[in-house]
């Protein structure tokens, strides 16, 4: 119990996703903008990561690694990722409708978030249990959600700001990510300090 | 436009990195040491000559409607090849880009390439895009790579550089500065570039994704319209 809640805990702060490794940078600093559509965005990216290591997972361990085939790790992952997405949309759309328009705009988006194909890859290569990874999923996911709606908050105080011409627009939302991402580090250490192994 | 512009333009005019703004995530994450850029830059341009060479081949015969899904399955391809030899022939690299490697697939330059370029062009033309690009990818990297690795741990390419060796910046090899010095850089190449920056605005026409999302025509994703707007 404690092993997952260490995972979850240091999933969220300290390998931050977005602040930390660096996986999906691109909705980061695309759909931030606005907090209804930061949380959108990444209420749609935990549910799909979720859903994508739930069906990644016995794939590669009931279908690739005991045929020998795990160089095909990335292509399957990445076409049943997408296949997935697809499925989602069209079911949300059938059946829950009201998910469907709220979640449904970040969708097709998200087949080509690197954040997603991360999490099914990295679950893999830290040699988690079904479990363990599912964990993983969730508080990369929120680490995710933690780190956009952050992020929406910093940069409307940006938009009111007076900032030199040439840093105007993505060079200053950078900077601004950069001191969010200083923010971050101070927790190294916090979560080893709380649960000694 | 000619061979030499063709290729040139993705060194500098329209640089991938730095002027389109595409692939940050593996720009961020792997120019912590210049050995590393080197590295990224290679595979993921080996990746995109092959794959722009294969799409622009294939342009007749992929159907419209399911071209993404073609041309994510021939990334991959292509990806999952690169990462085999990597791993073969250069482990050190293999371990130290990890998981960036099997991410090349998802890499914003070489679907937007793909869907940019080289379904609309011949097959000599495609590869001299995929190489100026994959060029200007690289120098982009190599160059954020280097003020990382010379100001952030004192070295480059590994050999030491006496009087900043002892006064690392360390900071900068970290995840903090890997968005300090990208914003700076594309702060100054809107300073001193000699065209006039065009405004980025995050709708459908800057965001990487639009090649694949199919929704840049009924109006984008979410705040992009008054993102415009409120831009103008």
């Amino acid at each position: 119990m404690t092993k997952l809640i260490v995972i979850l805990l240091s999933a969220v702060f300290i390998n931050n996703y977005v602040l930390s490794r660096f996986l999906g940078i691109c909705p980061f600093l695309g759909v931030s903008k606005k907090l209804d559509s930061a949380t959108g965005m990444s209420l749609a990216v935990i549910f799909v990561m979720m859903i994508a290591t739930a069906v990644t997972f016995p794939i590669q361990i009931y279908l690739l690694v005991p045929n020998h085939l795990e160089y095909l790790q990335t292509i399957v992952f990445i076409l049943v990722i997408a296949a997935l997405v697809q499925l989602v949309e069209i079911v949300l759309k059938r059946y829950i409708p009201a998910l469907h328009k709220s979640l449904g705009v970040y969708l097709p988006l998200i087949t080509t978030n690197c954040a997603v194909l991360g999490v099914t890859i990295l679950n893999i290569d830290e040699g988690y249990t079904f479990l363990e990874a599912m964990v993983n999923s969730l508080g990369s996911g929120l680490g995710f959600f933690l780190a956009m709606v952050m992020f929406s908050g910093v940069r409307s105080k940006i938009e009111g700001a007076d900032i030199p011409e040439s840093f105007k627009g993505l060079p200053v939302t950078l900077i601004a990510a950069s001191i969010t991402s200083l923010s971050f580090l101070g927790f190294g250490g916090v979560i080893e300090n709380m649960f000694p192994v | 436009m000619n061979k030499l512009q063709n290729f040139s333009k993705g060194l500098i005019k329209e640089n991938p990195v730095l002027v389109l703004v595409l692939g940050t995530c593996p720009t961020l994450a792997t120019s912590t040491s210049v050995l590393n850029a080197v590295g990224m830059g290679a595979a993921a341009t080996v990746v995109l000559l092959c794959s722009n060479i294969v799409i622009s081949a294939l342009r007749k015969i992929i159907p419209d409607k399911v071209r993404i899904p073609c041309y994510i399955v021939l990334i991959a391809g292509f990806v999952t090849m690169v990462q085999m030899l990597v791993k073969a022939f250069a482990p050190a690299l293999d371990q130290s880009l990890g998981i960036y490697l099997p991410l090349i697939v998802v890499n914003c330059i070489i679907l937007g390439r793909a869907e940019m370029f080289a379904n609309k062009n011949t097959v000599l033309d495609s590869a001299i895009d995929a190489l100026g690009m994959g060029a200007g990818f690289t120098l982009a990297l190599v160059m954020m790579a280097t003020i990382r690795e010379v100001f952030g741990n004192g070295t480059f390419l590994g050999f030491e550089i006496p009087i900043l060796v002892d006064n690392k910046i360390s900071i900068l090899t970290m995840a903090p500065g890997g968005f300090f010095v990208f914003g700076i850089l594309i702060a100054l190449i809107n300073k001193f570039g000699k065209h006039k920056p065009k405004k980025k605005d995050f709708g459908c026409a800057g965001c990487p994704q639009a090649a694949a999302c199919g929704r840049a025509d009924c109006g984008g994703c979410a705040d992009n319209k008054e993102a415009e707007v409120s831009a103008s």
